[in-house]
């Protein structure tokens, strides 16, 4: 009986040791790196920011890239001499893909870390509950992602784009150029529930059809049923706002359903360079996406950030429109704080009105009324090697317009 | 009509799907009375064996072999989960028989250093498993009506598991061995059968269907860390329905899950579909608490 009962403890002994380790293993190794930089070339205390994303849990899968973005510029910063003289010193903390979690770290990081700023969050829901926080306790969040739009918050700098930035231009492409009848795909929550009420006033507006719409839960890997309703619906286009792992399985089994990108047009907005690694360029090759950045965009500025992220994380990484998106997002906080002189949060703001950036996505720059930024859209199309070949963009940066208040079939949205 | 019988099809095809996950955890949860949550992760370690097999023909084997490696990774998905799950039963399993809360409780905990363990090694993101070019594109029957040949194949599949899993159980001396302990393990330890190989054995087999669980997953979804917990409910489902301990059971659940799933997800939307499924099956284990095919032995009574 003893015995067993020391072969018990070893068992649980032994478990305990190879979870510690394997968490160990998951810890970020920049958080060690920057104690040193800290100590490097310039005086005086360093600036604290927070990085707060889902290092665990369901969305880990998209957030890690844009934490390691937003470490690789604050890494460029502080070899280049820092802000103000002082070196940055990132507090990374983990939101477990949980939007509570996500509430009460960004509470830690301005109450206790006494953060200038924080960059964080990918999903709508963790903006959404980290929002009142911020606006709380007077506090500064750069958010990196693609959004539904109808927001603004004076204590929130948006460096994704919003709806007329990536879905109302894409729409209009689609209707002048693939065809009007529409089907709409979306997983069940907030984000494509409501890009698809924007769509639905915008193709009642400018002469589309809605033939057809359905939302999966998150996480939904048959689609077989759908697929048959698609086929039934004969649509021109699939507009596809599903999120996360639902668009492997969605994809894999629309190939195997016989249906290619030549007889069925699809455009996602949640589809980039990481996802399509997990789902296979051979699966998604020729069908389109909408973002304000691709790896292949060609600037000079994006030439020199895809070689230093891969550089820095591998040559087989690759980067996307969020991941940009959070780079930027550093960056043009740095301009804000250096242009105020100080990090102080309402000198921050008024710094940043009108500020210009050139980003790899080319010129960026900060609309002072409702802080996201202006951005070029495009349209792309999914190549053999998993890339994107540019089918049109918008020219010039598009100013933002969170609540489509220039169109006319947005009144009714913003009135909501 | 080509809805009807495209329907007819997408039901069965998400009933022998349902059928293959739900095998592995009738024999452990059905047979051995082991609530093992981490079921769902072998399953992972199967798609992940497959992954790893398919990197290594890509690294080292000619190319014109590539379209082989699917049949050269279902016996490996197959042996590295059912050694996962051999040294499981070994080291945890075996203390915990008779204590359904605990080995639940124990199996969690281990399904959770399982998929931290795959986030280590393979990374947060999912990984592509691309499938063999013969298991690409589908059978014509009609226009509009196509049958994908990956859909086909785990169909077949299951079947060849299933006669296996018959002939093993009821055909072969170690199967009733096997049998035995699971009805009478005391008698059965009188007559000379040593339970513990049988347990460790049965268990082992448990897992290694799951690992082709996972092996046949990559055809059709996501191949990721959190694989398991997607199917591990459904799995769950699936053996509760159908009756505790039979494999009749087990295949008559997953065919009514699978046709009522597509069913109402055809006139209905995917999770207003899903909800009606669970409400019909709270309803029916109301009224036959022991699922489908009730197991009739003194023991229960």
């Amino acid at each position: 009986m003893k015995k067993r009962t020391v072969k018990l403890w070893s068992v649980l002994l032994g478990a305990v040791i190879a979870l510690t380790g394997c968490v160990e293993g998951g810890t970020p190794p920049e958080a060690s790196g920057s104690d040193g930089a800290g100590e490097s070339t310039s005086s005086g205390e360093p600036i604290k920011v927070g990085v707060l994303h889902s290092l665990s849990g369901t969305m880990a899968i998209s957030e890690v890239s844009v934490k390691d973005a937003e470490m690789l510029a604050i890494e460029e910063i502080n070899a280049a001499g820092g802000v103000l003289g002082k070196q940055i010193e990132p507090v990374v903390e983990d939101g477990a893909s949980d939007w509570p979690t996500f509430a009460e770290k960004a509470g830690k990081l301005l109450q206790q870390d006494k953060v200038a700023a924080v960059f964080g969050g990918w999903t709508s829901a963790s903006r959404k509950a980290m929002l009142p926080v911020f606006e709380q306790n007077k506090g500064l969040l750069f958010y990196p992602v693609q959004y539904e739009g109808l927001e603004s918050s004076p204590n929130i700098f948006y460096t994704g784009a919003t709806t007329n930035q990536q879905i109302v231009p894409s729409v209009t492409w689609l209707l002048e150029n693939r065809g009007k009848k529409f089907y709409l795909l979306g997983s069940d929550y907030v984000f494509p529930k409501t890009a698809n009420q924007v769509i639905k006033a915008q193709l009642a507006a400018e002469g589309g059809e809605v033939v057809g719409e359905e939302y999966t839960p998150l996480g939904h890997t048959d689609y077989s049923t759908i697929i048959s309703k698609i086929k039934a619906a004969k649509p021109d286009i699939v507009y596809n706002t599903l999120n996360g792992d639902s668009n492997v399985a969605f994809f894999k089994q629309l190939k195997d359903a016989g249906i290619s990108s030549e007889q069925l047009t699809t455009l996602s907005v949640s589809v980039a360079e990481e996802e399509i690694r997990g789902i296979g360029a051979d699966v998604l090759k020729g069908h389109l996406a909408s973002w304000n950045y691709y790896q292949t965009t060609d600037t000079s500025e994006n030439k020199t950030f895809v070689e230093k992220y891969k550089e820095k994380y591998g040559a087989d990484r690759v980067t996307a429109d969020p991941i940009e998106a959070g780079y930027v997002a550093v960056y043009l906080w740095k301009a804000a704080v250096e242009k105020a002189g100080s990090t102080d949060v309402e000198k921050v703001k008024e710094a940043a009105k009108g500020l210009e950036f050139d980003a790899p996505e080319g010129k960026v720059t900060v609309d002072g009324e409702n802080q996201h930024i202006y951005k070029t859209v495009r349209i792309g199309e999914v190549q053999e090697d998993g890339q994107f070949k540019e089918l049109w963009n918008s020219g010039a940066p598009v100013k933002p317009d969170p609540y489509l208040k220039t169109y006319d079939w947005g009144a009714s949205l913003s009135a909501k | 009509m080509d809805m009807f019988v495209l329907q007819m099809f997408n039901g069965l095809s998400i009933s022998s799907i349902l059928l293959l996950i739900a095998l592995g955890l009738a024999v452990t949860f059905g047979l051995m009375n082991v609530i093992n949550m981490a079921h769902g992760e072998l399953i992972m370690i199967g798609a992940y064996a497959t992954y790893v097999t398919q990197n290594l023909f890509i690294s080292y084997a000619p190319q014109a072999w590539f379209d082989v490696y699917f049949i050269v990774a279902l016996p490996i998905a197959f042996g590295v989960a059912a050694l996962i799950g051999w040294l499981l039963e070994v080291v945890l399993i075996r203390h915990l028989y008779g204590r359904p809360l605990d080995s639940l409780l124990a199996t969690w905990g281990v399904g959770m250093m399982l998929q931290q363990l795959a986030r280590t090694i393979f990374g947060a993101p999912n990984v592509g498993v691309s499938s063999p070019a013969w298991l690409n594109g589908g059978l014509t029957i009609a226009d509009g009506i196509v049958f994908p040949y990956k859909r086909l194949f785990i169909i077949a599949l299951v079947s060849v598991v299933l006669l296996c899993m018959y002939l093993y159980i009821y055909r072969t001396s170690s199967g009733r061995r096997m049998r035995a302990v699971m009805q009478n393990r005391s008698m059965a330890g009188c007559l000379g059968i040593s339970t513990r190989r049988v347990d460790g054995m049965t268990f082992a087999i448990g897992s290694g269907i799951a690992g082709i669980a996972g092996c046949a997953l990559t055809l059709i979804g996501p191949i990721g860390p959190s694989l398991g917990t997607y199917y591990i409910v459904d799995a769950f489902m699936v053996v509760v329905l159908g009756g505790v301990g039979k494999l009749v059971g087990t295949v008559c659940g997953a065919l009514g899950i699978g046709m009522f799933n597509t069913l109402f997800e055809t006139y209905t939307s995917a999770s207003i579909g899903k909800v009606l499924v669970f409400v019909c099956i709270v309803a029916f284990l109301q009224w036959k608490p022991r699922g489908l095919v009730a197991i009739r032995t003194r023991s229960l009574d």
